[in-house]
């Protein structure tokens, strides 16, 4: 079968940095994935190449067996990859209505639309109403973006990406900076996600890893260093030796 | 009300008409019967307010700042001037179109250069577009007449009827019907899922990239129309004035619409119209008082608004309401945007 997403001997340096080298990593249909490392290890630098923020320096990236190495990030985001950002990476002066709003017209093809009133498609509104509740985002969502709380931030973070129906989604570091007040409803949101959806997760929080991955890679120095099940790799002595070693024997 | 009807209604505020917008309009049509005696100085606002709207597409919508928009401007002067000169297209309103066209194909062919870089970078790159033509058309004297402009400049009546006379009635009328169309059809425009993905470029490219905009094109798209209509404006002055000069072309003359822009405000269409009223309307006044010295007199006007906008954006804030953003506020972050964009 294959892989939702597949990296292919994969490679970026910044001059002498090489930041991600030789990984080839394969995620299921369906899985969900996460990718962890201790800082520095190149987690944030793959998923900027994974979403076309990045050009690799060498290697391939297949999206369903399909080669979208050359493809710009708004080409894959069609193509059915979406992500979230580790910071957010907002629209400061729109609103989440119309943040959710805009990322739907791109998705059905009416975002170039220039003589409709945006929001006046049917089914729109009703989708952008889902998404809002979904994401506790009703009682802001007609605030801009700019004044709203870090912990809605976020949520609006996740839900533009969810806006994009992706097949396979990528989040980065989605519960970072979060509050502890706030926390449990992140995860429950990111725990309730479609079945069907591929995720790749980075996450420095374990707890969250370990409750939500069925399959876990760890990058150490770029490179692709133990991949397992989150049992084989909890009970990896090199896993526990370079990264998790801290967080086990607390 | 449920989560969906608040929903529809927040996307619709937006293209709401307001009482005051409303009344902004009914004024503009209310000096076609009333102030017969300042048709000629309101042409000119009118014109302006156009050129100033153009540029408030690419800068307040897509974040495009621009120094040299009067090469579009310009374009559109000369063609219009052409147009009538050799006796092509003596019908004003086609003339208007074909020039506007041919400003919107200079816009598509040098958008190219305004896709990459940040606002100096654009400034640069506009403001060298905009000398370059300026010297072309200074060279082609032959065609363009040079520096002692576009001679023999004869518009022949609008749609076959209304011949353009010496009270600029007609002329008024005209031109105030041009810009309020292209003003209906820009706030069209921006309030559209197109003018959307605009100010989420301006906003985070990055972030609307990853949300499946196709950034470069839409910018390409929005320089493209923005040059039209400075186009269309550009034509207005030369058939209103029977004259084409290479002051169409200017640094002057993209710099002032950059000033009544940010005065009146980026970003709700509105800013350049009134930036541009008020400013043709004081040079005017001032012109009058004192001919000599009117530029001492507009420049502190000009410090003075700008240093005192903290008093004046708070009375604008009680008056809000107006098109969801105070000119000043807007204006004066445009202008807070760009000394943070030197220093960088």
């Amino acid at each position: 079968m294959t892989a939702a997403l597949e990296t292919v001997a994969l490679e970026k340096r910044f001059g002498g940095l090489v930041a991600t080298r030789d990984l080839s990593l394969r995620v299921e249909k369906g899985a969900r994935h996460a990718l962890i490392g201790p800082n520095g290890a190149g987690k944030t630098t793959a998923i900027n190449l994974l979403s076309g923020v990045l050009a690799p320096t060498s290697g391939h990236i297949l999206l369903d067996g399909v080669d979208i190495t050359a493809l710009p990030a708004h080409q894959r985001v069609r193509l059915g990859m979406a992500r979230s950002f580790q910071i957010n990476q907002l629209f400061g002066d729109l609103t989440p209505v119309e943040a959710l709003g805009l990322a739907i017209s791109e998705r059905t093809g009416a975002g170039a639309d220039w003589w409709r009133r945006a929001g006046s498609r049917p089914g729109i509104v009703s989708e952008i109403a889902d998404l809002v509740e979904r994401f506790h985002l009703a009682d802001v969502m007609t605030e801009r973006t700019a004044i709203l709380p870090y912990g809605k931030q976020r949520f609006l973070e996740m839900a533009l990406a969810i806006a994009c129906r992706p097949r396979v989604l990528l989040l980065d570091e989605p519960a970072a900076g979060v509050p502890e007040s706030e926390r449990a409803e992140l995860l429950a949101t990111i725990m309730a996600l479609p079945a069907d959806v591929t995720v790749l997760l980075i996450e420095h929080d374990m707890d969250l890893v370990f409750g939500f991955a069925d399959r876990i890679s760890v990058l150490v120095n770029g490179s692709l260093f133990v991949e397992g099940t989150p049992d084989e790799v909890a009970r990896d002595d090199r896993v526990r030796a370079v990264y998790l070693g801290e967080a086990f024997d607390a | 009300m449920t989560v969906a009807g608040e929903v529809a209604d927040h996307l619709a505020a937006r293209t709401r008409w307001r009482p005051l917008e409303i009344a902004f309009w009914a004024a503009a049509a209310a000096t076609l019967l009333l102030l017969p005696e300042r048709h000629l100085i309101l042409t000119q606002a009118a014109i302006f307010g156009l050129f100033a709207l153009s540029l408030d597409l690419i800068l307040g919508y897509a974040g495009i700042l621009s120094l040299g928009h009067a090469a579009f401007f310009g374009l559109g002067a000369y063609a219009a001037g052409l147009l009538a000169a050799n006796g092509i297209i003596t019908e004003p309103l086609l003339a208007l179109v074909v020039s506007g066209l041919a400003a919107a194909l200079l816009g598509l062919m040098t958008s190219v250069l305004i896709l990459r870089g940040a606002d100096l970078t654009r400034l640069m790159v506009t403001l060298g577009v905009a000398l370059v033509l300026g010297e072309i058309a200074n060279k082609l004297d032959w065609l363009t007449g040079g520096a002692d402009g576009l001679q023999g400049v004869v518009v022949g009546p609008l749609l076959g009827r209304f011949a353009f006379d010496i009270t600029g009635h007609v002329a008024y009328a005209y031109s105030l019907g041009v810009v309020f169309v292209m003003f209906l059809a820009a706030r069209r425009l921006v309030n559209s899922p197109f003018g959307l993905s605009l100010r989420a470029i301006k906003g985070n490219r990055q972030r609307s990239s990853a949300v499946g905009v196709a950034a470069d094109r839409r910018l390409v798209a929005i320089y493209t129309v923005a040059a039209g209509y400075a186009g269309v404006a550009g034509a207005l002055l030369t058939q209103t004035t029977q004259f084409a000069s290479l002051d169409a072309l200017g640094f002057e003359r993209s710099a002032d619409a950059l000033l009544v822009l940010i005065l009146g405000g980026v970003g709700y269409l509105y800013g350049g119209l009134i930036g541009a009223v008020a400013f043709t309307l004081v040079k005017d006044g001032l012109g009058n008082l004192t001919a000599q010295y009117w530029q001492f007199w507009i420049g502190l006007a000009l410090v003075s608004i700008v240093l005192g906008g903290g008093r004046v954006r708070r009375l604008a804030a009680r008056a809000r309401g107006w098109a969801g953003r105070s000119p000043l506020r807007s204006g004066l972050r445009g202008l807070a945007g760009l000394a943070k964009d030197s220093k960088r």
